[in-house]
């Protein structure tokens, strides 16, 4: 046992590839009973009880709909660009799936004596990484919606696309302030300079506000889900697909929002970071010992990591559920002319403040100023006349 | 047989290159010999994949994650929105006449000529591998020559993405007068 402890711990290939294959499972384990907790969520908000029917609290619904999914007659249009038709979905899941490699789940495991870091693969541009990924993750969507060669698949498609692309940009914008602060792209350095309850929420809550819109936006999900809007496109960009395929759309939605929650947990929630952190790690350490001390404390990190991605999913579900969906002129709008200017008065505001020597006074202030001229522009914003619904 | 082994013995490094190589211009090929325009955008996807790939094997991670950001992430999702847009069933109607063919194969020739001529002749200076900087190519050295050394043309390329930024906010703008859409 020990030499292969050993042997392990030189390659370190072994322990990584146990890292990755437990991370996709409980990536596919949380978005498969994010479907259920969705309906769930939805049965609470609307005062009805949701699936109770296939096991216990229906919580064997997630595997009764893989198994009808799967059972589903697989129809290709006829018209339809085949190999693109079924690329589609496979993008959108390959393009999920591979956004949590760079996400730090927990602190270090103490194994014979190295330590073995519990994230997927360390590069030092990890959020440079996600972002690669996430600006991807618009192609799945986009090839499907033309290769069903339908007007109203198309027009999801399309709109799926321009969607991505504005959100993006205030997306990233709105990082620039976090990476001034910790000077570092590396998301496990953001979180160790989180360190117990110095959360990055509290340095950025207007970057942090920025992001979740946009996180939202990415991931299509209500009040910005109309790429696939029922009232006016049938079903959007998955109008055609039907049995696995649609099935692999609707689950890299929720995957998406999983390393959503993650990525946004990492960025400004703390990652695995919570408050009495080393108070804990040191009566563990008391109690059993450096090794398993330290152990148990990383566990203990990786459950606060995790309460934080579940209540993100809810956070996500409550929004979808309490919201309603945005028309596009004012999606764009927002996107454009709101949150862009705001993310980059943001930035001005933490470059100065951080200048300034007093980083958290200096932020609230200028947020506060930034309140202010922003409420005195729109008192005094010239009003249209009242001629616009009868033109 | 001596080829054979020679081929053999190579490090794994020149693999990655080979299959990569080999990628990259099943894209570029692609891109060029599909009839259909959102299958070419699909494999010029490819090829800047394949590119980043290839950048990474030159110990430049970030200018990876840049090209796939903003190549294959932001620019061509714009070209295959255009493409989206277009209704190409038919074939372009220059592509048929013979003029047209004939003068893009004698330009890639000679291009690809010259091309080959000058990497030929250009001298290579061999890496050392005890002085390299294992760190050149990461973000940290990279923002250091960028705003130490080259600050100037730094500076006049943002001013420069500024001014045409200026320009299509000017070209986009609703022009006054009546709107017909």
């Amino acid at each position: 046992m020990n030499g292969f402890i050993q042997w392990a711990n030189e390659t370190m290939f072994l322990w990584k590839a146990l890292i990755i294959i437990v991370i996709f499972a409980i990536t596919l384990g949380i978005a498969a009973y994010s479907t259920w907790a969705e309906r769930k969520v939805a049965g609470y908000i609307q005062d009805r009880p949701g699936p109770n029917r296939a096991g216990w609290g229906g919580l064997l619904q997630p595997l009764a709909d893989a198994g009808k999914m799967f059972f589903k007659e697989d129809f290709i249009p006829a018209q339809a660009d085949k190999w693109l038709f079924i690329l589609g979905p496979c993008l959108s899941m390959l393009t999920a799936l591979m956004s949590s490699a760079v996400v730090p789940f927990g602190d270090a495991f103490i194994i014979g004596g190295k330590a073995v870091t519990v994230q997927a693969i360390e590069i030092n541009i990890g959020i440079l990484y996600v972002f690669g990924v996430v600006s991807l993750g618009v192609y799945g969507v986009m090839i499907g919606g033309w290769a069903s060669n339908n007007k109203f698949s198309l027009l999801g498609a399309i709109r799926a696309a321009s969607q991505n692309i504005s959100y993006e940009l205030a997306m990233g914008m709105s990082i620039i302030a976090i990476l001034m602060m910790t000077g570092s792209l590396s998301l496990r350095t953001i979180v160790e300079q989180q360190h117990g309850f110095n959360w990055n929420i509290f340095y950025q809550p207007l970057g942090c506000l920025i992001f979740i819109v946009c996180a939202f936006a990415e991931c299509n999900r209500t009040p910005f889900d109309l790429p696939e809007c029922e009232t006016e496109l049938v079903g959007g960009y998955h109008t055609e697909y039907s049995s696995m395929k649609l099935g692999f759309y609707l689950f890299a939605e929720y995957i998406n929002m999983f390393a959503s929650s993650a990525v946004t947990a990492c960025l400004f929630f703390g990652g695995y970071n919570y408050p009495g952190m080393d108070w804990v790690q040191a009566q563990l350490v008391g109690a059993f010992g450096q090794t398993v001390g330290q152990n148990i404390a990383t566990f203990i990190g990786i459950g606060s990591m995790f309460t934080k991605i579940l209540f993100g999913i809810f956070f996500f579900m409550w929004v979808r559920w309490t919201v309603p969906r945005f028309r596009y002129d004012q999606l764009m709008n927002l996107g454009w002319k709101g949150l862009i200017p705001l993310a980059v008065g943001n930035m001005i505001i933490t470059a100065v403040a951080m200048l300034s020597g007093y980083k958290l006074a200096g932020i609230w202030i200028g947020l506060a100023v930034l309140i202010l001229i922003i409420s005195i522009f729109w008192a005094l914003r010239p009003r249209k006349e009242a001629a616009v619904l009868g033109a | 047989m001596e080829y054979l082994k020679n081929i053999l013995s190579l490090p794994p490094i020149y693999y990655t290159f080979a299959i990569l190589s080999v990628l990259t211009l099943f894209g570029a090929l692609g891109t060029v010999m599909s009839r259909n325009p959102v299958h070419s955008v699909i494999y010029m996807i490819v090829t800047f994949f394949s590119l980043s790939a290839h950048y990474i094997l030159l110990n430049a991670q970030f200018l990876a994650a840049v090209n796939i950001i903003v190549y294959a992430g932001a620019i061509m999702v714009l070209f295959l929105f255009v493409i989206m847009f277009l209704n190409m069933k038919q074939e372009a109607e220059e592509m048929k006449k013979e003029k047209i063919i004939y003068t893009a194969v004698i330009t890639a020739v000679i291009l690809g000529g010259i091309l080959i001529i000058f990497l030929r002749r250009a001298e290579r200076e061999p890496v050392n591998p005890l002085t390299y900087n294992s760190q050149s190519g990461m973000i940290e050295v990279l923002g250091r020559s960028l705003y130490g050394e080259y600050l100037l043309p730094f500076e006049l390329i943002s001013i420069l993405l500024l001014v045409a930024m200026a320009g299509a906010v000017m070209l986009g703008k609703r022009e006054a007068g009546e709107r017909h859409f």
